[in-house]
């Protein structure tokens, strides 16, 4: 009985170590899926961008942990106000501990109006783990830490500044990553389960099916979007709660959302129906579904991953665009969109342009997929040659 | 070739068709109907009470009482046969008033974008593609992940603060006030042109971005293929090459998504419009859904579609034009 | 000194140690190594060898069409000779005008796949005659009568209407006597054919290699025929060199190499090929495998599947070219003179 040398196993492996013998096994003998982990880890690029919306997925999911201000607190004092910077040191000395400047109100005695003063002789420092306004963690338990905040009474720290009514725009922003960032997800789910549904029933039936279907997608993605979003939001009664209308827009975006994706599926089952893998399955006598989903579906998974990782930012920029010109998600409930309406005219950009910060989010947010899904599509690909970066 | 044309021409009344119906059915969406509607805005001031059956006659009055599928034969024949498209209930008169001049100016936005963005896009992808892995093409891709994420309002506001900040003019608008109702002269017509930059540009950064990355990748697909190498071998000098074989390859694909692009012009054109503070089309939809002027909405909507297919059809031709092997295939 | 310039003079074409390097992402390949040759006018000449041994590479060199990343060692030559000047190829630029005008002119060249060669999107007729007009000083008129004629001599039915056509109109072979004829529309001194009956089937061939030869009488013009088959080599070349991941291993005239083959690689090769009367036996490839040219083998390159490869020799030093014959020369060890 003869030893099996990794030679043996491995033409062209006479020569090499033992060690990069055993790395050349690892290759060979990887899945699918690990490979392609593999080759994403070297795309830094999409490293960066999927660190990025995890990092905003953080920020939406412990939002009322974070965010040091309840997002509905009106603080008459300070309306308008710009952001708050942080220092760590000025005049009188250095601190660890990061602190605001004190804020005081004075009253126009013409106008009447609350001035807002920065008092640079007060300091507000900031500290870690406060305990702040109480908040219900999903339900789970209640809880009243914060992540940051200030002790005093009637100190108050705004790192976004805060809007017409003087509420903390930073809370409210991370508050909306959390609204923004769920329907989208919510979106492309009912996209991805009608384009599932539609263009496998197309592209595994041919014929007539295929052909009535095709002229049916092509009606839905022959009107303009957006105008065919705000007719169906339009629709929305005016007595409905928040709540509807949050699961409606979810289910809109879904709704006009899934040619893309059907027309993708539907196109690659065809093409794998016709492969010669296909063939010989049918004839060795398996079922459909056992051809579709043991088959055909590895095939082109990959690819409708990078798809659904694709269409999040469209569904992200639809919701914004709808809820900015108020046809789409209604105050008070927050999402970036909602937010932006203040932001509405020029004056608010010469007069308070913070107000702009949660359209970074949004670029943030459709870069970060954008950059991700490209690196995925980059990895899933297997026949192109890796890239050094 | 004219069986060709006959066949895209009975697509495109096809799918008029089925959209007619679509838009119809998205008309009938919100709850209430026009009656309903059209009273209160009628009598809400007054106090005056409003019988079921005075809501009976407004919609007699209106035809509101006939069956969906009436209705709709009424308001599709209205369209076609006559270019009637019914009753603006918010603005009391006719559809066809409220849209009068703002199809124009609609569609010079329109056609202003297409020509920026592939006067644009189509130069500067060859180049890209021509020096692949250089400063200035890893730049541009950069500029196109940017033009994808950025959202167009954003964009149109920053322009406009710019341009109030720096240039001191009023550049919301289509028209500086004197020319605003002033009969047309050729002065109006410069202002105009100024006036379109903005939204031209707001409208075509995401164009351009997208088109720009398609030119690119096909141009360096065609400048691998063997028949780029085989020009060369025939000692074609390079910049007649370029132009000749690969590059008129590379155009297709954007020919192929002209509509598309018109599509997604169309779609961002009521913000863009809204934030710019623009008269046209756009705006007053969103004005018309806000009012739940549906008449006017359901117009405009299938305004918009019927161009878009227009320049799908129109793009069909154009590419069977440019690549015999689309006309060769199709005959 | 003279001596040399007279043996240039001899030869329609001169290649001196080419050496061609491409720059990877992963480390700089070597595609050709130290591969000498010469040509004479009217001969031809067969490459022989498996993909990845530098074959069309060579070809490149000489056309200066090598990619971006592809560099010719300074110390290759290539002369070309043509009406009496003596033109260094490898002075050149690739763009330069002076070699634009040989590329297609002096010496054309034509591909494996001739769908590919031609633009989808412009007639054959219009492909031809902006060669015809950029080459031969002729004009719009002159150049159509031209194209009409050599279509007509490739042995394609009804010029007139297919130089109207697009490739796409035209079947497999017609394509390839349009390449063909676009080849020899310039009249020039050398042809380059780059594996030009590989997609064919064996009777389209043979009425492609007729047609070669005929062209090649007429015009009395040099051939370079890039192949594996050996099969074809043994109908059409005169001479032939035998290459392996980009170096020289044997050359000479085809008898010889053919009949007495001298390197292990080329005796391989002939024994590879399967004979009717060996029905029953087993065939024999070359064995083991083309090692990746990230990995050039230490010394001679053909060692690893070498089976009499001297221990101790032939994985350390590279062989010289020994001369067994004027026209006859081996790189191996194995034999000692």
């Amino acid at each position: 009985m003869t030893t099996i040398t990794p030679e043996m196993a491995l033409p062209g492996a006479k020569g090499k170590s033992i060690k990069e013998t055993k790395e050349i096994l690892k290759y060979y003998s990887a899945t699918q899926w690990q490979l392609i982990w593999w080759r994403f880890r070297k795309h830094r690029m999409a490293m960066v961008g999927a660190l990025a919306l995890l990092f905003l997925f953080i920020l939406g999911i412990f939002s009322m942990f974070i965010g040091p201000n309840d997002p509905f607190f009106r603080n008459q004092d300070y309306i308008l106000g710009p952001p708050q910077s942080l220092h760590f040191w000025d005049e009188n000395g250095f601190s660890i501990r990061p602190f605001v400047y004190g804020v005081t109100t004075t009253r126009d005695p013409k106008t009447l109006r609350l001035i807002p003063t920065v008092d640079p002789s007060v300091r507000w420092y900031l500290h870690f783990f406060v305990k702040g306004d109480p908040y219900s963690f999903y339900g789970l338990f209640d809880s009243d830490i914060h992540l940051f905040g200030v002790k005093e009474k009637e100190a108050f720290v705004y790192l976004f500044g805060t809007d017409s009514l003087g509420r903390d725009l930073f809370t409210r922003a991370i508050y909306g990553t959390r609204t923004s960032l769920t329907i989208g997800i919510l979106g492309v789910l009912i996209a991805f389960v009608l384009a599932l549904i539609i263009g496998g029933v197309a592209g595994y039936s041919g014929g007539w099916i295929d052909y009535v279907i095709q002229r049916l997608t092509e009606v839905v993605r022959v009107i303009p979007v957006i105008p065919l979003y705000m007719g169906l939001a339009a629709a929305f009664p005016v007595e409905w709660s928040t709540q509807q209308v949050y699961f409606a827009m979810t289910v809109i975006l879904g709704l006009v959302g899934w040619p893309t994706l059907a027309r993708r599926i539907r196109g690659q089952l065809l093409t794998q129906r016709d492969e010669d893998y296909v063939i010989s399955a049918r004839i060795s006598g398996a079922s459909a579904g056992r051809i579709i989903s043991m088959h055909m579906l590895p095939a082109f998974t990959s690819y409708i991953i990078v798809d659904l990782v694709i269409s999040f930012p469209y569904m992200i920029l639809s919701e914004t665009a709808l809820s900015f010109v108020g046809l789409g998600l209604r105050p008070p409930e927050m999402s970036w969109g909602t937010l932006l309406q203040d932001a509405q005219n020029i004056r608010s950009i010469e007069q308070a342009p913070w107000l702009f910060i949660p359209s970074l989010f949004v670029v943030v947010a459709v870069l970060a997929f954008t950059i991700l899904g490209d690196g995925l599509r980059d990895a899933a690909d297997p026949y192109q040659v890796v890239r050094k970066k | 070739m004219l069986l060709f044309l006959l066949q895209r021409a009975v697509g495109m009344f096809i799918t008029m068709l089925l959209v007619s119906i679509m838009v119809f059915i998205i008309m009938e969406l919100p709850p209430g109907d026009y009656a309903e509607r059209l009273a209160f805005r009628k009598f809400s001031g007054t106090g005056a009470q409003i019988s079921e059956s005075d809501l009976d006659n407004l919609r007699a009055e209106y035809g509101l009482d006939r069956p969906a599928h009436e209705r709709y034969i009424n308001w599709i024949s209205g369209i076609i046969l006559r270019g009637d498209f019914g009753e603006a209930f918010a603005f009391e008169t006719s559809v066809n008033n409220v849209i009068g001049q703002r199809l124009w100016l609609t569609l010079s936005i329109l056609f202003s974008t297409l020509i920026i963005t592939y006067s644009i896009s189509i130069p500067i992808g060859i180049y890209a593609a021509v020096h692949r892995h250089s400063l200035p093409d890893y730049s541009l891709t950069v500029f196109s992940y940017l033009g994808l994420a950025i959202p167009n309002f954003l964009l149109a506001l920053v322009l406009l603060y710019i341009s109030v900040k720096f240039f001191g003019s009023n550049v919301g608008g289509l028209f500086s006030p004197e020319f605003k109702d002033a009969p047309w002269t050729i002065a109006k017509f410069w202002d105009l042109l100024k006036h379109l930059i903005i939204p031209a540009i707001v409208l075509s950064w995401s164009a351009i971005a997208f088109q720009l990355q398609t030119v690119r990748a096909t141009m360096s697909d065609e400048l691998n293929k063997l028949s780029v190498t085989a020009a060369r071998a025939r000692g074609i000098p390079e910049s007649k090459l370029l132009v000749k074989y690969p590059a008129r390859l590379a155009v297709n694909p954007v020919v192929s998504t002209t509509g598309f692009d018109v599509n997604r012009i169309f779609s961002e054109l009521p913000i863009v419009a809204l934030v710019l503070g623009i008269s046209d089309l756009g705006e007053l939809l969103i004005k018309s859904y806000i009012d739940l002027d549906m008449f006017v909405a359901g117009a405009i909507l299938l305004m918009m579609t019927f161009i878009i297919v227009f320049f799908n059809f129109l793009s069909d031709i154009f590419l069977a034009f440019l690549d015999p092997r689309v006309k060769l295939a199709g005959d | 000194m003279n001596d040399l310039i007279d043996i240039n003079k001899e030869y329609l074409l001169n290649v001196k140690k080419l050496g061609v390097s491409f720059e990877t992402d992963e480390g700089i390949v070597r595609g050709v190594n130290d591969v000498s040759f010469q040509l004479a006018k009217g001969k031809t000449l067969g490459i022989v060898g498996e993909s990845g041994s530098g074959k069309s590479v060579t070809s490149q060199a000489i056309m200066r069409l090598l990619p971006k990343n592809g560099h010719i060692d300074p110390a290759s030559e290539i002369t070309f000779h043509q009406n009496g000047d003596l033109l260094n190829i490898t002075k050149l630029k690739a763009d330069q005008e002076e070699m634009r005008l040989i590329r297609g002119g002096k010496i054309s060249m034509i591909f494996q796949e001739p769908m590919a060669s031609f633009s989808p999107v412009y007639t054959i007729g219009n492909q031809i005659m902006e060669t015809v007009q950029l080459h031969r000083h002729v004009n719009k008129k002159e150049a159509k009568e031209i194209t009409l004629d050599m279509l007509d001599r490739v042995g394609i039915s009804n010029p007139k209407i297919r130089i109207d056509q697009y490739p796409i109109e035209l079947s497999g072979g017609m394509r390839q006597r349009a390449m063909i004829a676009m080849a020899h529309s310039t009249e020039p001194s050398l042809l380059i054919a780059d594996e030009p009956t590989t997609a064919l089937d064996v009777t389209i061939q043979a009425q492609i290699l007729e047609l070669m030869r005929e062209l090649q009488t007429d015009l009395h013009m040099a051939i370079i025929f890039i192949t594996h088959d050996l099969g074809v080599i043994a109908q059409i070349a005169d001479e032939v060199v035998v290459m392996y991941l980009g170096e020289l291993m044997e050359r000479g005239t085809t008898r010889e190499i053919i009949k007495e083959p001298q390197h292990p690689y080329t005796k391989n090769l002939l024994k590879a090929i399967p004979k009717l009367e060996t029905l029953h036996g087993r065939l024999t490839p070359v064995g083991g495998d083309i090692p990746s040219p990230l990995e050039r083998p230490s010394g001679c390159p053909f060692h690893t599947r070498c089976i009499d490869s001297i221990h101790g020799k032939c994985e350390v030093k590279n062989p010289e070219e020994n001369r067994l014959s004027e026209t006859h020369f081996v790189k191996c060890f194995l034999l000692k003179k």
